[in-house]
């Protein structure tokens, strides 16, 4: 049983360059034994290189990976205590699930008797059982996903690698996949290590998410405290939706602070920022922290903002466009000052999107610990 | 029966349309009307065997109890297997180190590699003679080593068509499962006989087919480099026709012909229809 406080990869510096294209760019992390770890970003950022020089499928061009604290260099994929799933599941078409799952174990030179309880066993935890003798063409996408799984699962590998795993699959398998891999990790224990583009899969799974932007991580946090505290433009812009003012700080104590933003006026904030008076700042607002209301119905809020920082903000404009979500309705709004500003709203109840229009006027508010300060 | 039903012809279904279907019978006719008549004259009890004068079997004993002829088919069968062979061995090497590796002077090497399928066969022939004798090839050797040039030969021209539909082939293959294997455990060469293989097999058989056929059937560069006492089948087919065309050689023709479709058909069987269909 690996040692819980001892990370089970440590990368340390990890550069990789393909030519002039440097992919990973000195790259440090540690995924702790039994996580769920996920390697969030957009295409091309170097996140697939990363996850591949841990399989040992790459190696890196400076920089060390330790897995179990063993250094990895010169040790190849096939001798790495890591087994991976692949996007494209690459389940071996002339071999039956049974022999799918069990060749590893094959090659390892397990005995007959012990290979086949263990690849039952396998299938099983994918619930899988009574399909051993099929062969991959007459299995869906998600089910050969599950043989790929069950074929790394059986292995009792230190780390499971996982390349974007639900993204071949349609959006309502997606989202009870996402359920089932957090619970089959609960259930074995095995460090999960998972590359998505997807936010939302990140999200919904992660323990720890590090998010990654050209070659570099942008953030290494847990899902709630990147998507409430993003660290920088890249994340807040990344994961989820986000409205983004450039400021100057002109207020900054130690329990309020306000941000004076061209076009959308003095953002008030409950807490203070520790940045140089004047600096070039950029607020981070969340369209579903903006409340939505008709002119006028605000006077007991802007009662309220009268001591703005502990209070709410304000601010005017026109609807421009909307969308009808179902479950909410997203709504571009021109502010007074000139910007566009996006607003999601709740349809609470079955004709709640009727409640605004185009072209209607609005006034909305926010509260002060709702927009985040970002230095870069 | 859905061909005879009255039902109205949807916009694609080709092969309901009337001149579709004469078309087809066109080229079935001049494809296998020639075949036919070779095989259904050498039942012909004539000399001539320009007119039809009754069924017999005699030219089949002839032609099994030509000492010449027989010599001749297996000389062309072991020259045919042994080529087949080699050539699968050397194709299927060429073809996966055209598929898998990136070196310099690739695009040559490719050009290079197709040459013997571009050369006209004379031009194959005459140079294999040319080459032959340069290197004073022994000859008079006994049986079967008297059939080690025309084997070389037929190693030459028939190996790249095997690496071409092998190459084709691996065109098809997803990496993902040769790292797999490996993730798995697997060494190479285990990855190579347990994933690799397995996909390149239908190609193997596919090109195996074609080397086979194209061994067997081979006049041009077979006449320039056999020996004065070394004779296959076609050869010998063409000195028995410049006397005359009789039924012996409709025979030896047919039971050729038989001879090819039932070792296809073993083949086919072996790997299904489907999967070597897949393989071009």
């Amino acid at each position: 049983m690996p040692d819980p406080a001892q990370p089970i990869i440590q990368i340390r510096n990890v550069t990789k360059r393909f030519g002039k294209v440097t992919a990973v760019d000195n790259v440090s992390l540690d995924i702790l034994a039994g996580e769920f770890f996920v390697l969030l970003g957009p295409s091309g950022c170097g996140k697939t290189t990363l996850l591949r020089m841990i399989a040992g499928f790459e190696l890196p061009t400076e920089g060390q990976i330790l897995i179990d604290g063993q250094d990895m260099a010169g040790i190849p994929p096939n001798k790495r205590p890591v087994n991976m799933v692949f996007q494209s599941y690459a389940v071996f078409p002339h071999m039956s699930v049974a022999d799918n799952v069990g060749y590893g174990l094959k090659i390892a030179g397990t005995g007959r008797a012990e290979r086949d309880e263990r690849v039952r066993e396998a299938l099983e935890l994918v619930k899988l059982h009574g399909f051993a003798d099929r062969m991959p063409d007459q299995m869906s996408g998600g089910q050969r996903q599950r043989v790929a799984l069950a074929r790394s699962l059986v292995m009792r590998p230190k780390v499971l690698l996982l390349d974007e795993p639900l993204s071949a699959l349609d959006a309502k398998l997606r989202a009870q996949m996402q359920f089932e891999l957090s619970e089959l990790q609960d259930q074995v224990g095995i460090t999960f290590v998972t590359v998505t583009h997807d936010q939302d899969e990140a999200l919904s799974m992660a323990g720890r998410i590090a998010v990654i932007n050209k070659g570099e991580v942008a953030q290494l946090a847990a899902p709630s405290d990147l998507y409430e505290y993003p660290a920088n433009r890249f994340v807040a812009d990344f994961v989820g939706s986000v409205n983004l003012f450039e400021g100057k700080l002109t207020l900054d104590e130690a329990d309020k602070a306000a941000v004076d933003c061209p076009g959308l006026g003095r953002v008030y904030l409950n807490h203070g920022v520790t940045g140089p008076h004047g600096a070039d700042v950029w607020i981070a607002l969340r369209p579903e922290k903006i409340y939505l209301h008709v002119p006028g119905e605000g006077k007991a809020i802007r009662a309220a903002a009268q001591d703005a920082p502990d209070g709410y903000n304000l601010a005017r404009g026109q609807i421009k466009g909307m969308s009808y979500l179902g479950d909410i309705t997203l709504y571009e709004i021109k502010l007074d000052g000139g910007p566009m500003i996006r607003v999601s709203r709740p349809n609470l109840s079955r004709r709640d999107q009727e409640h605004f229009t185009w072209d209607d006027r609005v006034s909305m508010h926010w509260r002060a610990d709702s927009p985040v300060v970002l230095l870069n | 029966m859905a061909l005879l039903s009255r039902r109205p012809v949807a916009p694609l279904e080709y092969t309901r349309k009337a001149w579709m279907r004469l078309w087809i019978a066109g080229v079935m006719v001049f494809l296998y009307a020639p075949l036919l008549v070779l095989m259904v004259f050498s039942f012909n009890d004539s000399k001539r065997n320009v007119v039809w004068r009754g069924f017999t079997l005699k030219y089949y004993e002839k032609a099994l109890n030509n000492d010449g002829l027989i010599e001749a088919l297996v000389n062309s069968l072991t020259i045919a297997a042994l080529a087949t062979v080699f050539s699968v061995v050397l194709g299927a090497m060429a073809g996966l180190m055209l598929w898998r590796f990136r070196f310099p002077f690739k695009g040559a090497v490719e050009g290079a590699l197709s040459l013997p399928i571009i050369v006209p066969e004379i031009c194959m022939g005459v140079a294999m003679l040319i080459f032959f004798a340069k290197v004073q090839w022994p000859v008079g050797l006994p049986w079967p080593l008297n059939l080690s040039a025309i084997t070389i030969a037929h190693i030459t021209f028939c190996f790249p068509f095997v690496a071409l539909v092998v190459r084709s082939r691996m065109a098809s293959f997803n990496r993902e499962q040769e790292e797999a294997a490996k993730d798995l455990g697997a060494s190479e060469w285990a990855t190579f006989r347990d994933i690799l293989l397995p996909h390149m097999k239908p190609g193997l058989i596919a090109g195996a087919l074609l080397a086979f056929t194209l061994s067997l059937d081979d006049f041009v560069i077979t006449f320039f480099t056999s020996g004065p006492d070394t004779v296959t089948f076609p050869v010998k087919v063409y000195s028995m026709v410049r006397f005359s065309v009789t039924p012996e050689v409709n025979a030896a023709s047919t039971i050729l012909i038989l001879l090819t479709i039932a070792l296809t058909a073993v083949a086919l069987k072996l790997q299904g229809v489907k999967a070597i269909a897949d393989a071009h």
